[in-house]
């Protein structure tokens, strides 16, 4: 695996420089069944094509934030914070 | 050092000499040989043994191609003599011979014969008894082998390092293709690397009369700004990131558009004997004339497939070398045939060469028709050989090209590139010096457009040159197709693999047993496997597999080509070792006092200054100071602080006073214990989190998730490397607080789980009244810049108290003895707070929602399987951390987390986990430890003061 991500504080950097957070699974609003509990902690969809996912700017300015990426690719379609809108990735 | 007169384009400089030994034999050179040129002309023939047979082997290819002269220097095997510099006083030494080169003893493995070494022979024959394989496999690791590694080498992984390079083009390859498409890419603006194995740019044509085409050229891609490596080889492509090794530099290049002009390889015959020393390829006998002037031979006979053999006959000839013939496998000669047979010189058409014969070095050839007839014996001393050049494909394959059979040329071509892949020059099938040169302009202009370089003009320019090259004005050169194998089984080994020493008889064995697909012949042969990486044998190996599957070679096809294309030192890819130890700001007063520095995670930590029980002791009598500046701090401060903080831990901390402090298990969604840590409010909006030492960046990470998903009004600020803290511990610690600071330490004015702030030997510090190690404590936090004097002010304001500093050690036996757990020690991913003994900390009344909280909500209702308790020994050695808790059936039930001897109670004590069941108070489990049988007492309440009393003291 080697391409870049553009980290929305720091700019475009190897993915190196990032931990990746998984495929983002969003935690249930209200109490979830036990099925429902064990999908969500132990369950993915391992989607194969574009998923939003978390990354870790780890070794940069220790932001999360949000990724959309094709997994059979790699190419990186956007990153942004949390809260804030997508921007279009800086060329790559 | 016999040498050959002066010329152009040689790379040596006479005027320098360079001496370096070789097997300790003194060997002379000058300053631009190789390590091959050097001592080829110092009269050296045999280079290696090979891998199997031990064989003799020489010069090849004299351009890092094959395997046949692979040598250590300076002890670190896998160097490539041909193009491996001379320096000066390098001691070279040969390989995978014993005693010597000249005299090998396992060379009877080859004289021996046949059925010892077939394909396959070592899973048939060393399988059974199974008992004995430690034994046949030291004997056959000793028999095969490609060098020895050294055991000690303290510097050699210093001598890396990784170097990140973004360009806009990447060109792989410095022939003239690659130099001209670099400098065009670059004059149309792109930033561009050029790579290229050599040790100066130029390629094959640094050997031919093309030579000084590569002037102008370099000098055009200089001036454009290209930064061109040499020496540089790329390893492989990996989604688009090029790993080069350039000595001691490993290159890792992303660039957006790629050329690659890796130019061909130079392919061998195939016949008995073809392994012999004195038989070179056609080129590696142009380079060592024409780079390195020294004559590869006094008479020589040529086989070849096409006009390469017959220039290199050409120039042998006008160095002086006696051609005695030259087979030519095509049937019709042309001008350079004529040109040779006016000079004097037999040219034999359709015919090759079907045996060499020799001990030491090559003295016959067997020329005949091909198809058989009249076989003609030539006496020589070199036999140049060539057997068409193929395209070195490989690192295009795994950009995603793909190549096709050509039944013409007899060989897999390129058959077309993936977006921002382009090749140019011999490689992509492009032939003569001007049209390789064109096509390389026209791959960098390519790939500098795609990139949004360039005007009008250029894509004018572009588009004409697309029209020149496709435009039918030279006519292909003649190429023949070798046969598979021309010798036939009967005259001696013929090798496919030289890497490997497979043998075409090999090959047909391996397809009679059943592997008839490439892949799988690859595998049981190894053929393709070798250090050479298929240069030499991918081609051989399918036409010998076409031959006997009676397959075609484009059904047949190829082997899938992977990293790494040259073989590469393991510390090349490792790079530098960085494992950065952290200190805290106190660690060199550890070491003066005699501290045993152990790691502890990235940590350098005072594991004891000489004598634990003693420092644990001395906690108990008098005071004690342990450095814990390695703990996780995290300042959480805004106005839903508190809120957060109850989401992320399954107790409240909201409702928490300001300068009170509380303990706080993080737990995952899961329900499992996942650090641990103490809270401190500071006030109204902050929070002081202190984390274990080596969940510190874990616990950051997470808290930061968590408020990035949830997005409250808070701040996190991570203290961790900016603040000391040392734990002062004892029944004399408040009488040493009240001597350096003007505090009221006093019970009532700072009772436990109190947290303030103010100031310590003139520090401003905040001071945590907690009890890890059970007795009365004082948890000083500070800035780190001053944690030297406020240890040496503590431990001189005690001094005459007994105070003494203790490390993690004795800090290991008190925490235990109060039944404080470790995380990660006596907690596993699997571990619960129910199960841990610590069902108190999980409010499952809170209304709000918390991280694990409906999991608990599970575990609080379903009684835990195991439970950790306390357990002492009576009379009983210390059990090893991890002994087997064994239930009364016999059966293994659980296991020790920790145990240590306990200077204050005089016994062993220790944790474990233990089946629910038993988990009672008096209880006795039994531990099955080394072969051991021990049997432990259950208590649930802290082994030491269990109500806590002296801590509240």
């Amino acid at each position: 695996m080697s391409f870049l991500l553009t980290c929305p504080n720091c700019g475009t950097r190897e993915v190196t420089d990032f931990a990746y957070g998984g495929e983002i699974s969003p935690r249930p609003k209200a109490r979830p069944s036990f099925r429902e509990l064990n999908e969500y902690n132990y369950f993915r969809r391992n989607v194969a094509g574009v998923q939003r996912e978390w990354w870790f700017h780890r070794s940069g300015c220790r932001a999360w934030f949000i990724a959309e990426r094709d997994t059979t690719t790699n190419e990186v379609l956007s990153t942004t914070l949390p809260f804030e809108e997508p921007e279009p990735p800086a060329a790559a | 050092m016999s040498r050959l007169p002066q010329r152009p384009g040689e790379r040596i400089d006479r005027s320098k000499v360079i001496r370096f030994t070789f097997d300790g034999k003194s060997v002379e050179a000058y300053e631009g040989d190789t390590v091959g040129s050097a001592l080829f002309a110092a009269g050296q023939r045999t280079f290696s043994r090979s891998f199997k047979y031990h064989r003799r082997r020489g010069l090849m290819c004299c351009a890092g191609q094959c395997p046949n002269c692979i040598v250590a220097v300076d002890g670190a095997p896998g160097a490539r003599a041909c193009i491996e510099p001379v320096r000066e006083g390098m001691a070279v030494e040969h390989l995978n011979a014993k005693p010597g080169l000249e005299f090998d003893a396992m060379r009877a493995t080859d004289l021996v014969g046949g059925p010892f070494t077939p394909p396959g022979f070592y899973y048939k024959t060393f399988i059974r008894p199974r008992r004995l394989w430690p034994l046949y496999e030291k004997v056959l690791r000793h028999a095969a082998g490609l060098g020895v590694l050294p055991r000690h080498r303290e510097d050699r992984e210093w001598r890396t390092e990784y170097r990140r390079r973004h360009a806009d083009v990447l060109v792989v390859g410095g022939g003239l293709a690659g130099l001209r498409a670099a400098a065009r890419a670059a004059e149309l603006g792109a930033d561009v690397v050029l790579v290229d194995e050599g040790p100066e740019p130029g390629g094959s044509a640094l050997f031919s009369k093309d030579r000084e085409r590569i002037a102008p050229l370099l000098t055009a891609a200089r001036d454009a700004g290209v930064e061109i490596l040499s020496g540089a080889s790329a390893l492989g492509y990996f989604d688009g990131l090029v790993p080069v090794w350039q000595g001691q530099t490993l290159h890792q290049i992303r660039a957006r558009s790629h050329v690659f002009a890796t130019g061909t390889i130079e392919q061998p015959l195939l016949f008995a004997g073809n392994d012999l020393p004195g038989i070179m390829l056609s080129g590696g006998a142009l380079r060592l004339m024409g780079l390195y002037a020294v004559s590869p031979g006094g008479r020589a006979v040529l086989a070849t497939a096409s006009d390469r053999g017959l220039h290199a006959a050409l120039a042998l000839h006008e160095r002086g070398v006696w051609i005695a013939a030259v087979a030519d496998l095509r049937p019709t000669l042309g001008a350079l045939a004529d040109e040779l047979k006016a000079r004097g010189v037999e040219v034999l058409a359709g015919h090759t060469v079907i045996e060499a014969r020799g001990s030491k070095l090559v003295t016959q050839a067997v020329l005949a028709p091909l198809g058989g007839g009249a076989e003609r014996t030539f006496d020589c001393d070199l036999l140049v050989v060539s057997g068409g050049a193929t395209p070195a494909t490989s690192l295009l394959s795994q950009t995603g090209a793909e190549t096709r059979y050509d039944p013409q040329l007899g060989h897999f071509a390129l058959a077309g590139t993936a977006p921002g892949v382009h090749a140019a020059g011999e490689v992509a099938g492009v032939e003569g010096a001007e049209a390789i040169a064109a096509s390389g302009a026209l791959a960098g202009m390519l790939a500098a457009h795609e990139l949004g370089f360039g005007d009008e003009r250029s894509r004018v320019y572009a588009a004409e040159l697309v029209d020149g090259l496709a435009a039918p004005g030279q006519e292909r050169a003649a190429v023949a197709v070798p046969p598979a194998d021309a010798a036939g089984e009967s005259r001696g080994r013929c090798f496919a693999c030289l890497c490997e020493d497979v043998t075409s008889k090999d090959i047909a064995r391996t397809v009679a047993e059943g592997y008839d697909s490439i892949e799988l012949a690859k595998r049981y042969t190894t053929v393709t496997m070798g250090p050479c990486q298929g240069r030499m044998c991918q081609l051989p190996s399918i036409r010998l597999m076409a031959e006997h599957t009676g397959q075609s070679l484009a059904d047949v096809g190829t082997t899938t080509a992977r990293p790494p294309w040259i073989p590469v030192p393991m510390g090349v890819l490792a790079g530098r070792p960085f494992e950065p130890a952290k200190r805290s700001s106190i660690h060199w007063r550890h070491r003066a006092l005699g501290a045993s520095v152990n790691w502890a995670g990235d940590w350098r930590r005072a594991y004891d200054y000489g004598d634990p029980q003693g420092e644990a002791l001395a906690v108990h009598e008098a005071a004690g100071l342990i450095d814990v500046s390695t703990l996780g701090k995290l300042l959480v401060s805004g106005p839903e602080a508190g809120e957060f903080l109850d989401r992320l831990y399954p107790n409240r901390f909201s409702n928490l006073k300001p300068g009170r402090i509380r303990y706080g298990v993080i737990n995952s969604d899961a329900g499992r214990i996942v650090d641990d840590g103490t809270i401190c409010r500071l006030d109204e909006n902050s929070f002081y989190v202190t984390t274990t030492s080596s969940g510190a960046g874990a616990m950051e990470e997470w808290f930061s998730w968590w408020l990035a998903d949830w997005g409250m009004q808070v701040h996190l600020t991570d203290v961790t490397q900016g603040l000391a803290a040392v734990n002062l511990a004892g029944p004399r610690a408040r009488e040493i607080m009240g001597r350096v600071s003007d505090m009221d330490c006093s019970n009532e004015a700072f009772p436990y789980l109190d947290g303030k702030q103010g100031q310590v030997a003139g520090v401003p510090c905040l001071i945590l009244r907690i009890g890890f190690v059970g007795e009365v404590g004082y948890e000083i936090h500070f800035s780190s810049a001053y944690g030297e004097h406020v240890w040496d002010s503590l431990l001189e304001a005690g001094s005459d108290l007994g105070i003494r500093p203790f490390g993690l050690e004795p800090q290991r036996i008190l925490r235990l003895q109060k039944m404080h757990i470790l995380v990660g020690q006596d907690t596993d991913s699997e571990s619960t707070p129910f199960g841990a003994a610590m069902p108190w900390i999980v409010k499952l009344d809170k209304d709000e929602d918390f991280i694990g909280k409906w999991a608990l909500e599970h575990y609080a209702e379903h009684a835990p399987e195991t439970s950790l308790v306390g357990f002492t020994l009576a009379n009983g050695r210390v059990p090893t951390e991890g002994a087997v808790v064994v239930d009364p059936q016999g059966e293994p039930a659980g296991q020790v987390t920790s145990a240590r001897y306990s200077p204050v109670l005089g016994q062993v004590i220790g944790m474990a986990w233990v089946p629910s069941a038993l988990a009672g108070d008096g209880a006795t489990v039994r531990i099955s430890d080394e072969g051991d049988t021990l049997f432990a007492r259950l208590q649930t309440k802290p082994f030491y003061d269990p109500e806590g009393e002296v801590l509240r003291s």
